[in-house]
Parts: C-alpha cells; sequence; structure tokens
C-alpha cells in the first residue's frame, strides 16, 4: 500500500457535515399518521375493556389498550429503539456507517463520483444511469421487482464530499453523503456514508426490513467492507468452493 | 482426501472429502505432513463456541509441502516445506502492516457474524474454526488450502524434524506471546502460569526465556505438572493445595509480578463458583467458565500483568474487577500475532534453545483421531499433545 506519500490535509469537515440536519435522535419518532392510527386501536381496546364483564379481560384489554394510547401520546415506538433504529420526526430514517480504507482519498473518492460504476460497491443496486452533470436514475431490486427513481447530486467538493437527494416523486425519498477525510497517522481515508431515507410503510416497515436482514444498515456495513477490501486487497476473501463433509463425497476436483 | 469432520456437539469423525483447490490467485495447496489437536479444538468438540457447521473440517496446526501455487503467489513454489500460521491474514491491512496480524481487517469473509457479537469489529480468519472465524477449513487432513500465501506460510530450510517445527504454527509462538505480553524484568519478576496443557507449557519455558526469576506452574493433572517440574518450574496442585494460600507463600505475600491465564474459557476449578459457571454455559446463559480467570486476578501482585492467552468467548459475570482496579493490573490478551514470532522462534529452536517436541505424547493417525479427541479433552492415558500424521 502506498499511502504515506500522498495524504491530503482533513478536510474542514464541521463545515462539510454541518448541514446534515441534526433533527435525527436513536430512537423513533412515529410518523402523525401511526401515532393516530395506534392512538385510535388503544382507545377502542380500553373501550371494549371496560364494557366487559370477565374481570381478566378487563385487565387485560384495558391494559393492552392504555399501553397503546400512552404509545400513541409519546410517539415513540418501543421496539424500533430496542432495534436501534434512527428515526426523525418526519419518519425518515437515518443510516450510517464508517470504514477506513487504507489509500488516499482522492482516489476513493473517484471510485464513488464514477456513479455508473456504483452497483459494483453496492450489491442490492441494480444499475445507475448518468442522465446529465447532476441527474442520474438508480434502479434497486425489490421482493416485489425493480424500483427506481432520479436523484440530483448536492454536493460535490473532490476528495471530500459528495452528497445527493432524490428528485420529488421518488418511490423511496432518500437523501445521503459520503464523507472521506484523513485518518490520523497515515492510516488512509475515513469513508463516511449517511444515509436517510422514508420506508415505504412507516416505522412497521422499518421495523420488518430490520428484522427480516433487508435493511440499509446491514447492506451499508457489508457495502463498506467490500470497498474497503477491493481498495485494499484488489479482491474479496472467500470461501466459496472449498472442501468439506458437506460437499458430494469423492475425489479431487 | 481424508478428514477430521465436526459432526455436531461431542462428535468428530473422519470422512472421505473433495480434495481442496485453488479459489483465488493468492491461494496455495498444501500436502500436509503433520497437524495436531488443539486444546482450543477442544472447546469446539464441547459445542461452547458458536457458529459451527455440520462437515466443517478441523485443524489449525499443521505444516506440509507445497504442492500448488496460485498465479499472483510469489515466495511460494512447489515442493517447499513450510509451517502455517493457524490465523490468516492479509498483509496489507493497517493491522496487519502493525504487525497485529490476528486483527488483520480483511480476512474474514463472514465478518459480520463476528461484529454482531464482539460490539461492530472482527478479526482475521483462522482456519478450521467456526464460522464466525472465516469458516477456513482446517487442516486436519491430507491436503488444505492456504489463502494468503504470501503471508502466512514460512519456509523451513533446515533439517529439522515435523515435531520440532509443528508448533511454530500456533502453541509455540501462543506461550511465548503470553509471557511477552507480561514484560518480564529479568531476573526479577516471578511468573505464575495457570494451566499446564501445551500452551501452558510453552509459556512458562517462554517466561524462562525471557529472564523470569521464578515461574510456577499451577494444574491438576499430575503428568503435567511433572512436565513442567522438569523445566526446572515451581507447580501447585490446585486440588491439593488452596491456590492463592500457595501463590501467597511461594512469592513472599506478594502474589506474582505476572500472571498468565493458559486455561480459557472452560476451566474445570471447584467450588461453587465453578459449578455456578458450568451451570450457567450448560444452559447458554454464559459462554464461559472463568475460575482460573478470577485466580489470576485475585493472586497476581500489585502493578502485574494479567496475560491471557487462554481463549474467551462471550459475556462473563463475577469478575473480581475490584481487585485488579485496586492492584492496579495491566490487561493483555487476544489471538497471536503468530506471523512475528515464526522466524525469531525458529531461531531459538535451531539455535537449541528448545525443542518444542517435548510436548507430543501420543502420535497417530487421522483414523485414530476421533478417540484421541476424547482422550485429549478427559486428559486420560497421560495425553497432553496429539500429533497426527495424514498419510499413515
Amino acid at each position: 500500500m502506498s499511502q504515506d506519500d500522498t495524504q491530503p490535509t482533513p478536510p474542514a469537515l464541521s463545515d462539510s457535515a454541518s448541514d446534515t440536519p441534526d433533527t435525527h435522535s436513536t430512537g423513533a419518532h412515529m410518523p402523525a399518521r401511526e401515532r393516530s392510527v395506534v392512538g385510535t386501536v388503544g382507545v377502542a381496546l380500553m373501550g371494549a375493556g371496560l364494557r366487559s364483564a370477565r374481570p381478566l379481560q378487563k385487565i387485560v384489554l384495558g391494559g393492552v389498550g392504555a399501553g397503546l394510547v400512552a404509545l400513541a401520546a409519546t410517539g415513540r415506538n418501543p421496539l424500533a429503539t430496542a432495534l436501534k433504529i434512527r428515526q426523525n420526526k418526519e419518519g425518515e430514517v437515518l443510516v450510517s456507517d464508517a470504514v477506513t480504507v487504507g489509500k488516499p482519498a482522492a482516489e476513493l473518492y473517484a471510485v464513488w463520483r464514477d456513479l455508473a460504476g456504483l452497483p459494483r460497491l453496492m450489491t442490492h443496486l441494480e444499475r445507475v444511469e448518468v442522465l446529465d452533470a447532476g441527474r442520474s436514475r438508480w434502479t434497486v431490486k425489490a421482493p416485489t421487482g425493480e424500483v427506481s427513481w432520479e436523484a440530483d447530486i448536492t454536493a460535490d467538493e473532490p476528495g471530500q464530499r459528495l452528497a445527493w437527494a432524490s428528485v420529488e416523486g421518488a418511490a423511496v425519498p432518500n437523501h445521503g453523503e459520503v464523507l472521506f477525510r484523513a485518518a490520523p497517522g497515515h492510516r488512509g481515508t475515513e469513508v463516511v456514508v449517511r444515509l436517510t431515507y422514508r420506508p415505504p410503510a412507516g416505522t412497521a416497515g422499518a421495523i420488518v426490513a430490520r428484522l427480516t436482514g433487508e435493511e440499509p444498515a446491514q447492506q451499508l456495513r457489508d457495502d463498506l467492507m467490500r470497498f474497503k477490501r477491493e481498495q485494499e486487497l484488489g479482491f474479496a476473501p472467500t470461501t466459496e468452493g472449498q472442501s468439506s463433509g458437506r460437499a458430494p463425497q469423492g475425489g479431487a476436483a | 482426501m481424508k478428514a477430521i469432520v465436526w459432526q455436531g456437539t461431542n462428535k468428530v469423525g473422519v470422512e472421505t472429502v473433495p480434495d481442496p483447490t485453488l479459489l483465488l490467485p493468492t491461494d496455495a495447496i498444501i500436502k500436509i505432513t503433520s497437524t495436531a489437536i488443539c486444546g482450543s479444538d477442544l472447546h469446539l468438540l464441547d459445542g461452547v463456541i458458536p457458529s459451527m457447521e455440520k462437515g466443517d473440517i478441523l485443524g489449525h496446526e499443521f505444516m506440509g509441502e507445497v504442492v500448488e501455487v496460485g498465479r499472483d503467489v510469489k515466495k511460494l513454489k512447489p515442493g517447499d516445506r513450510v509451517v502455517v500460521p493457524f490465523n490468516i491474514a492479509c498483509g496489507v491491512c493497517d493491522p496487519c502492516r502493525r504487525g497485529l496480524f490476528s486483527a488483520c481487517d480483511n480476512s474474514n469473509p463472514n465478518h459480520r457474524m463476528a461484529e454482531a457479537l464482539y460490539g461492530g469489529v472482527s478479526g482475521g480468519g483462522l482456519f478450521g474454526y467456526s464460522h464466525m472465524y472465516g469458516g477456513y477449513a482446517g487442516g486436519q487432513a491430507q491436503y488444505v488450502r492456504v489463502p494468503f500465501a504470501d503471508i502466512g506460510p514460512h519456509k523451513i530450510e533446515s533439517d529439522l524434524r515435523d515435531e520440532q517445527v509443528l508448533f511454530l504454527t500456533d502453541i509455540f509462538p501462543t506461550g511465548y506471546q503470553a509471557a511477552e505480553n507480561c514484560g518480564i524484568v529479568p531476573g526479577r519478576d516471578v511468573v505464575a502460569v495457570f494451566g499446564a496443557g501445551p500452551v501452558g507449557q510453552f509459556a512458562a519455558r517462554s517466561a524462562q526465556m525471557l529472564g523470569a526469576a521464578h515461574v510456577i506452574v499451577v494444574d491438576r493433572v499430575p503428568e503435567r505438572l511433572a512436565m513442567a517440574e522438569a523445566a526446572g518450574c515451581q507447580v501447585i496442585n490446585y486440588e491439593q493445595d488452596d491456590v492463592l494460600v500457595a501463590l501467597r507463600e511461594a512469592t513472599g505475600g506478594r502474589g506474582p509480578d505476572h500472571v498468565i491465564d493458559a486455561v480459557g474459557m472452560e476451566a474445570h476449578g471447584h467450588g461453587p463458583g465453578a459449578l455456578v459457571d458450568t451451570a450457567k454455559q450448560r444452559l447458554k446463559l454464559s459462554f464461559d467458565r472463568i475460575t482460573a480467570l478470577r485466580w489470576a486476578l485475585l493472586s497476581c501482585a500489585k502493578g502485574g500483568t494479567v496475560s491471557l492467552p487462554g481463549v474467551y468467548g462471550g459475556l462473563i459475570d463475577k469478575v473480581p474487577m475490584g481487585a485488579a482496579f485496586a492492584k492496579g493490573l495491566t490487561f493483555k490478551m487476544g489471538q497471536t500475532h503468530t506471523q512475528r514470532h515464526i522466524a525469531p522462534l525458529l531461531s531459538r529452536i535451531e539455535a537449541g534453545e528448545i525443542d518444542p517436541s517435548f510436548v507430543v505424547t501420543h502420535r497417530a493417525s487421522l483414523d485414530e483421531a476421533p478417540a484421541l479427541y476424547k482422550t485429549f479433552r478427559d486428559k486420560h492415558d497421560g495425553c497432553i499433545k496429539v500429533v497426527l500424521n495424514p498419510w499413515a
């Protein structure tokens, strides 16, 4: 690795990062529509509990109903909080992760700036078509088929930062940024990715996605590690196709 | 080829499996001439290390002859005789360039499993040691695929016998690193080693080589204590003596300046604490049984080092942290950075400072290995170290 020679000076991180909305907090804010649905169901259950003649039913229905009402009142989904899903007040989910790669920032920035090449880094991306200097069309694989939207590059600071946002009417509204900053002690470059998106089915959709593993936070981690290894090694380590007691019995391949 | 395969908790067997092939241009294929069963393999046998799968080929202490190399391998060629470190390292990431080979960023394809358990980071891959550590097929077999072949394997060009150099793959560097981590002041420091298994034996001898004034070894198995005594160590049998009292007495009330826990997560111990640990481990409420670790913290002298080559897997409780804090102890631990120890330790072997073959008690074929796993686990028949010849 030749990374001791061309270390860029650390970018003014505070400037570039400060325009990220800071309304995100760990924990989850349910959007207004979800809160009203949960609250209505809670009130209905409490009513059913109060009307019930059986004491056990009274307690259980009344208790669950009261719980849901309290949930709607606070606007925080405890399951989403337990799963460490970060949401802002608009119901958007924030995902971020970082990796240190033993290469100069300019080289790594160039790889990310080549938008059409991004599907090689991010396996869930089907393709990115560059439409003009600022606009591109993104297509992802989804259980229902392909989903695509258009996005604009909203900031482009070579060797330091790249930011984008989907245009009005996107199926999964999203925006994000990638920061590149020198790691201390000539260890290469810290690559920080922040994504914000509106999950198709609100908080519940984000929880289901997290529990079933098809979730951007996990995809992002895998993508960053794949990126690091491709840059540092030039290949991905693998055990695909190695011998084991699970393979068909027999001799040499 | 023949290989030792994990078939489930407490079940290993000999199976005929496909020969390994090159999967990447940086791979080599080694024909194995000698391979060993490690104490840490017993954690796999017992099922206390998560993420094993039926059919996994075991073994991480092996050596042999290079038979095939990928097109990007530059340092090895067919016919070379090599020892292969148990840990797999890429050689180019930041930890590798700092010599922290077992902390390699890039060699574990299943990094996500380790990240989930270990705070979002993963160490490097290991041969034959669970999918969390990469799921790499191991070397208790006739052949093995070795990734990053220019980084790990070390050529043996002298005419030393296999048994004299085989343990450079793991237990000798592991015992040595444990002693080195103590920062022994020659002629002054007293070192206690808990566990007189193979790693404990090498840790005790390494502490002597590094100049320890006195080395004390604690175990309960007579032949293991005898092996340590033969090297000039004082021994304590914890079933006959109260360990903490005996260590105080042996060190003039100070405690050993440094304590090496070469036992790890399946300590036998005795007393109520050990019973509770065992019950929790069986119920999967805890990964580890920590009698040795508790003794290490309680016995170590003020300002001393607790060095842990023994393997720990998960969360532990009832750790006497107050004692550790009050005495100002330093903790050093982790998988061995084998790659950086092989050359200097090979020089010591060539110079006649140590002959690692002292530890071998059993020699066998692969067919006999499943039975020997149990002999070794149960410490029957004086079993301390088993070396297998895959072609016998």
